[in-house]
């Protein structure tokens, strides 16, 4: 654990030192705000409507960015044969999952932060209910980050990750994705967690499921 | 080889059997259809002892798949990949066909081709996951490599097809509903005997077909390698 | 001496392509092999399956007493890997490179500090230690992952083409390193292809061709690097 912890630390410093990853996400999830926002055009007028709409923007602009940076979470540890020295080192594969998933949940947790109050002046939101938008985006995020870490590990030596990744994943996060997005929906609306407890339990569940997978799995798909 | 080959060979003939029979059962041996209110049912319901039957099988193909990617990664051997394989591919297209049986349905009962019913939507989800797997195994060269990585999507894939139906479930309940209760639900039918036995029937097969499917698909690809085991010989 | 590293009846096979066959080897503590042969020959194969990255199909290696299927984390505490990849992070600076990778191998802090200081000197990189390893050239990287292959001061060194894009003064300088570490008493074990360099470091010279060894002297009854290139030739264009 302590060695995931390091893992993460290293990712993070290397990170915050060119900010070329977070700053792209952070682009691009903002440009996914604005363009839905310009499209829906008067909508937006519509408090029903933008009700409907707005949680589905947002997890699209979440997913979109995330995958950004998962795309680039193992390639940068191609650079050098790193991935290799890494696997050198006496260090159980999936601490180097763990590591590699926490890294990648901080980096979404700042896209998220600073995506969000773009998101709710575009959209003429008051975010009440703040606490149930955090557990809501805390748990969807580390799903989403769970699989994403262990296809981004999947793809990182085929030919054609780019194009490969956003195939395998999207059909994968559908589970959270759906549960995020009307969990999204009910707190902006009301505001309240207690409405939301179905859709927490099952991103609890399939947080638990996924993250447990892969730390089984994920020797496999790094191995050689 | 040549008692697998009879083997099969008997296998696909039952089968053939076995499907004329089911068919023969649906058409000619079901009386008609009757709703609780003693209407009679459009006879599109029929549809439904190939729908069903289906979607069970592609399920059960993903389970195979599923399996055979654990087994490839615990012992290694090539074997469990091809099965793997064979079964994605086949699985694909029952489940194809389970999306073209449900719309058609769909479309003669709700006149709409697309329903955004939880069972239909999961199908949906789960063709799309095996798709991937299917691109995903295009896309990598090495034989080693791409049964190692599809073994790991094979397993990942399966998981998430409970979790996709219980979030697809929970996301429909939570809109009005925009048609009646399903179709299953309201004809009450199925408690006769009658359509009991042509389910069964249809259950047996379909399993058939697939496991016949599965077996030609198989020994295909076994001798596929065999082919490039021998080219890899040449000079 | 004892046998750091025994190999017995050690076979891999790709699915039906035979890379390695039955292959025994045994190095004793201390000692410097060089492992040449021809691409495609086995070598990278049988360093990947020495340093646990890849299971052999067929035979036992055992590594300072470990078995290479049973415990390979006890194993990869116990060797330093060098090759032509310097594994090393571009965005880190030299000294956060090699306290990283301490860390992974489990050191503890003040342990870390000084090695971590010591290395650097013995390098020759103290005055750029606080620069990102992504402005440092080639031969500056290469004498990194030097350090960063010995932070842990593994008994074993393996050493995987080193010489890989290294110019003349960048190999010279990586040689002197290498010779003088405090590696004196770590058995190495380098594959390589390039004769001239790799020759005169070990003290014992195998030829690796077709998965099978084909030659196995030491060093001073090979004769000189044309008298071994000559040999060299006939096993391996035959």
């Amino acid at each position: 654990m302590i060695r995931s912890l390091h893992i993460a630390a290293k990712d993070l410093k290397a990170e915050f030192r060119t900010k070329q990853m977070l700053n792209s996400m952070v682009i691009f999830s903002l440009l996914v705000i604005v363009i839905f926002s310009v499209s829906f055009g008067d909508l937006l007028g519509d408090s029903e409507t933008v009700s409907q709409l707005a949680p589905g923007v947002l997890w699209i602009a979440f997913t979109f960015a995330g995958m950004l940076g998962l795309s680039r979470s193992f390639a940068s540890e191609l650079e050098n044969g790193c991935l290799e020295g890494l696997k050198l080192c006496p260090v159980d594969r999936s601490a180097i999952y763990t590591g590699k998933a926490i890294s990648n949940v901080v980096i979404m947790f700042l896209v998220e932060l600073i995506t969000i109050p773009l998101f709710a002046v575009m959209f003429n939101y008051n975010i009440q209910g703040l606490l149930g938008l955090v557990v809501v985006i805390v748990l969807g995020t580390i799903g989403f980050i769970s699989v994403g870490t262990l296809l981004s590990a999947l793809t990182v030596n085929t030919g054609t990750r780019e194009l490969l990744l956003p195939i395998l994943l999207l059909p994968i996060i559908i589970p959270v994705i759906i549960p995020a997005v009307l969990a999204t929906g009910k707190i902006l609306v009301n505001g309240d967690i207690s409405d939301i407890s179905g859709e927490l339990r099952l991103l609890l569940v399939y947080d638990i499921i996924f993250f447990v997978i892969a730390q089984l799995v994920f020797e496999y798909a790094i191995g050689d | 080889m040549s008692t697998n080959s009879q083997k099969i060979n008997i296998l696909s003939i039952l089968t053939a059997i076995v499907m004329f029979i089911a068919a023969y059962m649906i058409f000619f041996y079901l009386p008609q259809m009757r709703d609780t209110s003693g209407q009679l049912l459009d006879s599109s319901f029929k549809i439904f002892y190939f729908h069903l039957p289906i979607a069970i099988t592609s399920y059960l193909a993903f389970f195979v798949v599923f399996v055979a990617s654990i087994l490839y990664l615990k012992k290694g051997t090539h074997n469990w990949d091809v099965l793997a394989r064979s079964a994605a591919e086949v699985g694909s297209i029952f489940a194809l066909l389970v999306l073209v049986t449900g719309s058609i349905w769909a479309k003669a009962t709700w006149g709409w081709y697309w329903v955004w019913e939880p069972r239909l939507t999961t199908s949906l989800a789960l063709f799309l996951v095996y798709l991937a797997y299917l691109m995903m195994r295009q896309a990598i060269e090495e034989p080693e490599k791409r049964a190692r990585l599809s073994a790991v999507f094979g397993i990942v894939g399966f998981a998430s097809v409970p979790l996709s139906f219980l979030s697809i479930r929970m996301w429909r309940s939570a809109h009005p509903l925009m048609f009646g209760p399903s179709a299953q639900g309201s004809s009450g039918g199925l408690e006769g005997t009658s359509l009991q036995f042509t389910l069964i029937v249809n259950f047996i097969a379909f399993f058939l077909l697939f496991a016949t499917i599965l077996a030609y698909k198989v020994k295909n690809e076994n001798l596929q390698e065999e082919i490039n085991a021998k080219k890899q010989a040449l000079p | 001496m004892e046998n750091i590293v025994s190999i017995k009846g050690l076979s891999k096979a790709f699915g039906s392509h035979r890379v390695l066959k039955n292959i025994d080897l045994d190095v004793k503590k201390g000692e410097f092999i060089t492992i040449f042969g021809p691409n495609g020959a086995g070598k990278t194969t049988l360093m990947r399956i020495m340093s646990t990255l890849v299971e052999p199909s067929a035979g036992s290696i055992s590594i300072d007493g470990f078995n290479v299927k049973d415990d390979p984390v006890e194993i990869r505490k116990r060797i330093g890997s060098i090759s032509h990849e310097t594994y090393l992070y571009s965005e880190l600076t030299a000294e956060e490179n090699l306290r990283f990778f301490g860390r992974m191998y489990g050191m503890d802090k003040n342990h870390l500090d000084d090695r971590v200081d010591e290395l650097i000197e013995q390098v020759g990189l103290e005055y750029r230690s606080n620069d990102r390893v992504g402005t440092f050239s080639r031969g500056m990287k290469q004498r990194l992952s030097i350090a960063r292959a010995l932070i842990h001061q593994p008994p074993i060194l393996f050493l995987d083409e080193p010489y890989t894009g290294l110019d003349q003064h960048a190999a010279s300088t990586f040689e002197s390193v290498l010779r003088g570490l405090d590696a004196q008493n770590t058995t190495k074990i380098m594959i390589s292809h390039n004769i001239d360099r790799s020759l005169k470091m070990c003290d014992r010279v195998l030829i690796l061709n077709n998965g099978k060894i084909v030659f196995d002297k030491l060093r001073h009854d090979v004769g000189s690097i044309d008298d071994f290139k000559a040999t060299y030739e006939s096993f391996v264009h035959e």
